[in-house]
């Protein structure tokens, strides 16, 4: 699509969403990116009004639009704080694609989208021989942290970024497909890229709690990307193509609830498929799936009632981050906390600011690098403060994120994914 | 424009690139506030970040004849910071420092772009208190609330704005500073300009700092929550609470519309055929808070109350506030289209207001949902509609000119806390007089000769 009739008509039919905006403006107080730049056209009123003006001609610059409407961590805090209610992250990734099929996909992102991660053998091989080439190219800074940074000059720029993992999840644990346990429950595992490539100790915490509760895990092997960073790029075929793959492989499962170890994942799985779908088949299975995707934490603490035992005043300090996917799209920010305080060793305490979005937002780091280090080093400031000796979240991405602005400013604090702090009690 | 190119030179001088907008992206987001009225794309948005940089920007303006629009959070809702024509849009945001908290002469020098709730947090922390919490106060600016002399919930025991202005300094049109008011609690010298510049809504000068009064908390508070299956009992509670010389910091009601639709957005168990709420809270000394709280509920089952709740506790009493807090966003999200009125009518006068209102909305056909601060009769009628439906659009407008016209007859007045704007505009003379309005028109063209700051506001509807 080239054409701009096309395109104002395409953006006409978000008209019914885009009404119901009544230019408040109580997103400014809820936007990270606004809090840097303060700019109106940075704050989903701005946004809105931006895509309202092209639907209706005021505005004869889409590609200017498309600019302002990427410069956005699809964070979901301003949709959790608007008084009218507006869904203003489909709103959003509607308009990504739209925008994109006029202007097509950047030659990169073609590549990556559609040559590798919407085909996950060859990006696990791809990934496998990365991960026996990375001393090469980048040093570790950090043994605590687990961070390295590049040896030359590379497209990470300054980033401390973590190591891929030497041996990912599906390398490290067969699928399985296990009957229902002890607890009288299955559930299916989406480890999500992150806990499979870099992180497996996340999702491999995950299994032994499961394990340890009697729960039957279905794992499938095969799993493709949830499907986000393709739909974040306006690109609606390949995440199509993977949830895909994805749906037809829990197709063949029979489990009462689906979890993941990553905030970004379950979002996409819970909220995402059934609304951004377009193959109508397809919308249904996600439609169906969409009521079982539970956060890890909220399986232990809402299905399998583990509780917070009394505060051990002598335990190391462990604080938590609320990843946006967490707390905006599924609400969920009391039972992380619950996981922490079930462990005896540690001594939970509360961060300022705990709820504001590490900076991270997938391919907005990479993007726009700067100023999504402003808003981590908030976010690294608060932990420092906290007086912590570790920082757990409920987000690879965020984990990443994290790391590296604790990393670079040479603060040795661990961040680990909330169900490997409760995992190391139990046997 | 023709002389865009030149001004934004001039601009990016002062300013440096950066704080400079041109794209037409950019500009969109400045051509409208929270009122719902038709947008003006500005030529040229320009963020200055210090004191001279804003005088500097006045002063291009002035010399170019440029007009131009001061912009805090763009929260207004009668349209005041809708930029002129070819105008330039000022923004205030980066003018956010609070300069000083004094906490031995109880005053605070703030800058413009200062946000209210950050301001109000940090003299919490201080042990002090500023009161007026508009609606918008999580984005507002201070320079905004001045602008519009803004109100809130707290407004019949505490006052608004304009009590709390002790001093201002702003910039005359040829960017030199003016000073006004002072630290002290008293103050006679020359014209009291900051009672002037408080709701000049951005049409006399350019703010620069703001002097705030501040106040001891209060040490206790007590909030009840009473529903009446009769709206003119719930009028009458509220004259006998004051008759009874108690002095509420929280007064709001919600008639039975609002009550419905807070329902069936939260289903939160409120009694949907109830046909008023009242919150209720006082504060100030322990001792006296439990005194008048009695009072209060003595006088509610006097008035003929259904029941009355008392807050036990501090989440009991984040209970009984939910259904007010929820009462715009509920509206907000009953109908894509939600105008919020502030039609003030003499407390007396409440319940005659909530009748015809009742009324309006048969007339017309319009769906009105009646909340707002009945202690200082100051009602927030929200009539939610769709406004891309023109022919429910026409009745709409009909109906607003009726709910002025029936505030003006019952001795009101047209914006309780919105401002006049350009919404309001055409019914100032209804209000005032043709001798008021050229009074107002003699004194902007006296210090305005240009009429570029904010021009087309108040009084040329």
């Amino acid at each position: 699509m080239s054409d701009i009739h096309e395109l104002i008509r395409l953006l006409g039919e978000l008209d019914d969403d885009l009404v119901g905006c009544m230019r408040c403006g109580m997103c400014q107080a809820a936007c990270p990116v606004f809090a840097k730049t303060g700019r109106e056209a940075d704050v989903a009123r701005g946004k809105l009004a931006l895509l309202d003006g092209l639907a209706h001609e005021m505005i004869k610059n889409p590609e200017g639009v498309k600019e302002r409407l990427e410069l956005c961590l699809l964070c979901g805090s301003c949709q959790a704080s608007c008084p009218s209610g507006v869904h203003i992250l489909d709103i959003f990734l509607k308009a990504r694609a739209i925008l994109t099929g006029y202007m097509g996909l950047s030659p990169v992102k073609k590549l990556i989208f559609h040559q590798l991660i919407s085909r996950p053998k060859l990006f696990d091989s791809l990934l496998g021989l990365g991960s026996k080439l990375q001393g090469v190219f980048a040093k570790p800074v950090s043994d605590v942290l687990g961070t390295s940074c590049a040896r030359f000059h590379s497209p990470l720029g300054d980033r401390h970024f973590p190591h891929l993992a030497a041996k990912p999840l599906h390398k490290l644990q067969k699928e399985l497909d296990e009957p229902k346990g002890s607890s009288g429950l299955k559930v299916a595992f989406f480890p999500g890229c992150m806990a499979d490539k870099v992180y497996p100790q996340t999702a491999l915490a995950a299994l032994k709690v499961l394990r340890h509760y009697g729960v039957g895990v279905f794992l499938p092997s095969g799993q493709a990307c949830c499907g986000i960073p393709s739909l974040s790029s306006g690109d609606e075929s390949s995440f199509e193509t993977m949830t895909a793959i994805n749906l037809e492989l829990f197709e063949k499962g029979s489990f009462d609830y689906l979890v993941t170890v990553c905030a970004t994942c379950a979002a996409t799985l819970k909220d995402v498929w059934p609304v951004m779908l377009r193959d109508p088949e397809l919308k249904v299975k996600a439609k169906a799936l969409s009521g079982k995707v539970l956060d890890i934490s909220e399986l232990l603490v809402d299905k399998l009632g583990v509780a917070p035992i009394e505060a051990a005043h002598n335990g190391r300090k462990v604080t938590y981050h609320d990843p946006c996917h967490l707390r905006n799209s599924l609400k969920v920010t009391a039972q992380p906390r619950v996981l922490l305080k079930a462990n005896p060793d540690v001594e939970y305490v509360e961060m300022a600011e705990a709820a504001s979005c590490c900076g991270c937002g997938g391919s907005f780091s990479l993007a726009h690098y700067d100023l999504s280090c402003e808003i981590g080093q908030r976010k690294a400031k608060n932990i420092v403060e906290s007086g912590a000796s570790e920082v757990a979240t409920s987000c690879p991405a965020c984990i990443m994120q994290i790391s590296d602005m604790l990393s670079q400013g040479r603060q040795e604090i661990p961040v680990r994914h909330v169900i490997e702090v409760y995992a190391e009690n139990l046997s | 424009m023709a002389n865009n190119a030149k001004i934004v030179k001039d601009f990016e001088a002062i300013v440096g690139a950066g704080n400079v907008m041109t794209q037409e992206v950019d500009l969109h987001a400045y051509s409208y506030d929270a009122a719902v009225l038709p947008s003006q794309t500005p030529s040229v948005a320009v963020r200055p970040t210090t004191e001279e940089q804003l005088a500097q920007v006045v002063r291009v303006c002035n010399e170019k004849g440029t007009p131009f629009a001061v912009r805090g959070a763009g929260t207004n809702l009668s349209g005041g910071t809708i930029p002129p024509k070819d105008g330039v849009v000022v923004l205030t945001g980066a003018l956010n420092e609070i300069l000083e908290i004094n906490e031995e002469d109880l005053y605070a020098v703030c800058q413009p772009g200062v946000i209210t709730a950050k301001f109000a947090a940090e003299v919490a922390s201080r042990g002090l208190f500023y009161p007026p919490d508009p609606g918008s106060q999580a984005v507002s600016t201070l320079g905004g609330n001045v602008a519009e002399n803004a109100g809130g919930l707290r407004g019949l025991k505490y006052g608004v704005t304009k009590d709390y202005l002790m001093g201002i300094d702003f910039f005359d049109l040829n960017g030199e500073m003016v000073t006004s008011g002072s630290r002290t609690v008293k103050c006679v010298t020359g014209y009291n300009l900051p009672g002037l510049m408080c709701s000049s809504e951005g049409t006399l000068g350019v703010f620069a700092k703001l002097i705030f009064k501040l106040v001891p908390p209060p040490r206790a508070s007590q909030a009840m929550l009473a529903v009446y299956d009769d709206i003119l009992n719930a009028s009458r509670t509220v004259s006998a609470i004051i008759r009874n010389k108690i002095m509420p910091c929280t007064l709001e009601i919600m008639d039975n519309v609002t009550i419905r639709t807070v329902e069936g957005f939260r289903s939160a168990g409120l009694p949907t055929d109830a046909a008023a709420l009242l919150l209720i809270e006082v504060d100030g000394h322990p001792a006296q808070v439990q005194d008048e709280a009695a009072m209060v509920q003595k006088i509610c089952k006097e008035e003929g109350v259904r029941t009355i709740e008392m807050a036990r506790d501090a989440a009991h009493k984040d209970r009984l506030w939910q259904a007010r807090r929820d009462a715009l966003p509920a509206l907000a999200n009953f109908r894509p289209t939600c105008i919020l009125e502030d039609a003030t009518v003499p407390r007396s006068q409440m319940s005659a207001m909530v009748d015809a209102l009742r009324r309006i909305a048969k007339e017309y056909n319009i769906s009105i949902g009646t909340f707002g601060h009945a202690g200082d009769g100051n009602l927030h009628p929200t009539i939610t509609t769709d406004k891309r439906d023109k022919e429910e659009w026409k009745r709409v407008e009909a109906g607003i000119d009726a709910i002025f016209k029936e505030a003006l007859s019952l001795g009101g007045t047209l914006s309780g806390e919105h401002g006049i704007g350009i919404s309001k505009a055409k019914w100032m003379v209804d209000e005032t007089s043709p001798a008021t309005i050229e009074w107002c028109r003699g004194l902007k063209a006296a210090l305005d000769p240009k009429g570029i700051l904010n021009p087309g506001k108040m009084f040329w509807g």
